[in-house]
């Protein structure tokens, strides 16, 4: 005697399988996102490629230091720098370095942290405490001073770069992927796997991973918002790996000696790092709001 | 007739797109008299409650119809009038009393405050006397020193009773409780029931009493109204109504309630009310109901009075649909082996060192079911875990067929680990909510080395198994209502082929209809499969349609077990005894 027998409609509507509402689906639906996508394309492009249109090499000396625009040796768009580079090719060239840096750092903050995020809210009790009190202590350097501690032991390699802004990224990561993870813990659906005897690995990854993906995806971005603007400020203050190359932040320390004659040399890269944390900054709060229910349709609850 | 409250034509809609979520509401209460307000979640019965204290919730609107009180036209009355008409015309007792009273107050002084707004007895001293009596009334201490006391001070049942005084205290001529007992134990719900009742008689109030709970609303109830999808379909006396039902959906309801008579087998309905939008031009349970005939679908049956004083919206009042009536379907026990599919000897089971399962001793034989009863803290759902190897923290010894197991699922070998499996109280939490049904079902099948396609054939045999279809494997859960989820939850349990099946408090998060259905599936799988379950549960009355043998739990310690018929007729321990007397129950209506 079972209920489908019954001969009765049983008011079943088909329905397409879909995730249920995603983050990126909500997301991506509003303009701040798309504004914010929109402008980090067009940025990661003009890093990555702008070097192919550069008009010259970008140790190539187009005329004396600091001369505006039409009083270099050269045709020029925006003047000279410094050591009478052309500004234009420089500013082409130098946004790779902070970009791809930025972008490495963030996705190591991103797997140390989930990675360590998880495990201590799975596992709870002392190893929580161990992990989360030595997250708390990184916490505590400030970002700029740790990171120009150990570039100054280390010296300015991309790695050494990667690695101190990536790390002390870390904590950020892991103090809020604990939190969303805490409450998911708890859920039954992981008591059900721990009792088919899933493996710890599993559960962390198919269980705990995709419930705590929102919250971890509007961290992460505005984490990279941050390693850019940290990465920017290390190379402003001189420390780049290689002092000869073209860097939007070593570009605005070297050109502020020429604010008066030539303002471009500061201004481009300016206005460059300025764009880029607003479309990275913008993704992120479009990811927030989604991740909140703050935009979503009206009824539903 | 002397009314206290009258309802009349109500309309309740979603504030934007003016879709109704209730419609047509014509009640009306006499002082003195207990209504009861039925309908599953989702029938609209809170809304209509709200309505009589002129709320509504955000995004809701009163659209029109009248709620009117002695003189007072509720739904007219400005901002001011209806703050000085709430406690004192008409007060409300909501669902949760932790949540409800302000936890950094003394219970004093909030019961003071209540009539000091509402300038009761005109005195300080009057309104302390006030307190003492109203106190008194819902029977509480009314020492000071009880007065002081914080709300986290008291338990749950003191809790609501501070609720029904507060809601007493200015005398009012109206109450509106909304399922006030839905958290507490049997034996406190019984008395907090008492006391609504004495108190609402004995001060001419009259009472809206709002509840999913059949079995309350028996034992409470004066007159009975039903809601289903927004419109009330049947109201009339409660014995009456009980004993015989004239509306099919209340006919339905009654026959999925669960019952303490042996005899009594809980038949569910297929299907779900229709949503708010969604619901058709006739008659809203037409899709779901047997007797519908072209003239319901095309439109909604008028309220008639088929009997005196019993108003019902349904163009075939009193016929019998043919799947309420009980058939005798018991099955023939499987024939017993030597070894009992699950035993568990001596077990103790503690949590951080503090005791609180203590030497309990049980099994079960293949193709049973053991029903483990107690109320909340009484241990049942720890030793339920430590069984399902979710909990470790024990000693003792339990043996699947002979096999020791040990405390925890992670140590035990994946065999063992697929021979028992756990259904969990809450399907809204227990599966993962972005993996696919069919993704969800087949993992015992992979951990136990099937292949994929083997997998998602076995799958799909079970997904219908359990009454759904085999597409059902490429939805995600938020797709599916708390019934389906549960069944889904058991396909996963099942699709192992596992002897054993614990199931916690299955169908607590479920609606009756669905809940119903949930047992009835259970029944029939054991049936056919053998399988030996271990059904924990704190409704006493849900045992007797599924169970054959009976577990009593009380802090800790077995008090009582034997055959379901032998324990709930003739109750040995005396804690049984008071838990049967405490739990409300349809069939015995008491004498008024």
């Amino acid at each position: 005697m079972s209920t489908i027998d019954m001969g009765m409609p049983a008011e079943v509507v088909e329905v397409e399988p879909r995730k249920p509402a995603g983050v990126l689906r909500v997301a991506f639906s509003m303009w701040r996102t798309r504004v914010g996508l929109a402008i980090v394309i067009l940025l990661a492009v003009v890093a990555l490629f702008g070097r192919y249109i550069a008009p010259y090499g970008q140790s190539e000396a187009v005329g004396l230091p600091f001369k505006p625009s039409g009083k270099t040796r050269k045709p020029t768009h925006f003047g000279s720098a410094n050591v009478g580079h052309d500004v234009w090719t420089r500013f082409l060239y130098g946004g790779k370095p902070i970009l791809i840096a930025a972008v490495l750092a963030t996705l190591l903050a991103l797997v140390l942290g989930t990675t360590i995020g998880l495990i201590a809210a799975y596992n709870r009790g002392k190893l929580d405490e161990v992990l989360m009190r030595s997250m708390d202590v990184l916490l505590a350097l400030p970002q700029i001073i740790s990171a120009l501690i150990v570039i100054s032991m280390f010296g300015a390699t991309t790695l050494i770069i990667i690695l101190t802004v990536g790390i002390s990224t870390v904590p950020r990561i892991a103090r809020v992927v604990r939190g969303a993870a805490v409450s998911v813990v708890e859920r039954d659906f992981v008591a059900a796997a721990e009792s088919l005897g899933e493996s710890k690995f599993r559960i962390l990854r198919s269980e705990l991973l995709p419930n705590v993906a929102a919250p971890l995806l509007v961290e992460a971005n505005l984490r990279l918002t941050f390693s850019i603007g940290l990465i920017s400020g290390i190379a402003f203050l001189g420390f780049t790996p290689d002092p000869g190359a073209a860097n939007w932040g070593l570009m605005i320390n070297e050109n502020r000696k020429g604010l008066v004659p030539n303002h471009w040399g500061v201004t481009l890269p300016v206005i460059a790092i300025a764009v880029l944390t607003i479309g990275t900054g913008l993704v992120g709060d479009g990811l927030s709001r989604a991740a909140a229910g703050i935009d979503r349709a009206k009824g539903d609850s | 007739m002397d009314v206290a409250v009258s309802i009349s034509n109500l309309r309740i809609e979603v504030a934007g797109n003016g879709t109704d979520i209730v419609d047509e509401i014509n009640l009306s209460i006499a002082p003195g008299e207990v209504l009861g307000l039925v309908g599953e979640s989702g029938s609209g019965k809170t809304t209509v409650g709200l309505a009589v204290l002129g709320h509504a919730r955000r995004g809701v609107r009163l659209a029109h119809g009248d709620v009117t009180i002695g003189d007072a036209a509720m739904l007219q009355l400005g901002d001011v009038a209806l703050r000085h008409a709430r406690g004192k015309l008409v007060s409300y007792v909501p669902q949760d009393p932790s949540t409800a009273l302000n936890p950094a107050l003394r219970i004093n002084t909030q019961l003071t405050e209540v009539l000091e707004f509402h300038d009761f007895g005109g005195s300080d001293q009057a309104r302390r006397e006030r307190v003492q009596e109203v106190m008194s009334e819902v029977l509480l201490p009314s020492t000071p020193e009880f007065l002081r006391r914080y709300p986290h001070q008291l338990s749950g049942g003191q809790q609501q009773r501070v609720g029904l005084a507060m809601a007493f205290a200015c005398r009012p001529s109206v109450i509106v409780l909304d399922e006030p007992t839905t958290g507490l134990d049997v034996s406190t719900q019984a008395h907090v029931l008492t006391t609504v009742r004495q108190l609402c008689h004995a001060h001419n109030v009259a009472a809206l009493y709002v509840t999913h709970d059949l079995a309350v609303v028996a034992t409470l109830a004066d007159r009975v109204a039903v809601m289903y999808a927004g419109r009330i379909v049947e109201q009339g006396p409660a014995a009456e109504l009980f004993s015989n039902p004239s509306h099919p959906y209340t006919r339905h309801l009654i026959a999925a309630a669960p019952d303490m008579s042996t005899d009594h087998e809980m038949i569910g309905l297929s299907g779900r009310a229709p949503a708010p939008g969604k619901r058709p031009v006739g008659c809203s349970f037409a899709r779901r109901c047997e007797l519908a005939v072209d003239q319901c679908r095309a439109e909604f049956p008028a309220e008639r009075e088929v009997v005196p004083g019993r108003v019902v919206r349904c163009i075939r009042p009193f016929e019998v649909p043919e799947r309420t009536q009980h058939m005798a379907a018991h099955s023939s026990p499987i024939a017993a082996s030597a070894t009992h599919a699950l035993l568990v000897r001596n077990l103790c089971a503690s949590y951080t060192g503090h005791e609180v399962v203590h030497n309990v001793d049980l099994h079960v034989d293949r193709g049973e079911c053991l029903a483990l009863v107690g109320e909340s803290g009484s241990g049942k759902t720890t030793l339920s875990r430590s069984i399902g190897g979710l909990h470790r923290e024990w000693t003792g010894e339990i043996l699947l067929g002979s096999e020791r197991l040990a405390p925890s699922a992670r140590n035990r070998t994946t065999a063992q680990r697929l021979r028992i499996q756990y259904v969990f109280q809450n399907p809204y939490s227990s599966l993962q909510p972005r993996r696919m049904i069919g993704d969800s079902v087949a993992r015992p099948l992979l951990i136990g080395g099937a292949s994929k396609t083997e997998a998602a054939r076995k799958v799909g045999e079970m997904l219908e198994r359990v009454a759904l279809t085999a597409g059902y494997a490429h939805r995600f859960p938020d797709q599916l209502s708390g019934g389906e989820r549960q069944r889904v939850a058991i396909a996963r349990a099942l699709v192992s082929r596992p002897e054993v099946l614990v199931c916690d408090e299955v169908t607590s998060a479920l609606d009756v209809l669905v809940q119903a259905s949930i047992v009835e599936l259970l029944g029939e799988l054991r049936r056919d499969l053998g399988l030996a379950m271990l059904f924990v549960t704190h409704n006493l009355p849900l045992v007797a349609s599924i169970a054959d043998q009976i577990a009593v739990l009380a802090d800790g310690k077995l008090v009582e077990t034997g055959p379901t018929e032998r324990v709930l007729h003739f109750p040995e321990a005396e804690y049984t005894k008071r838990l049967i007397a405490d739990t409300p129950q349809i069939s015995a209506l008491p004498e008024r």
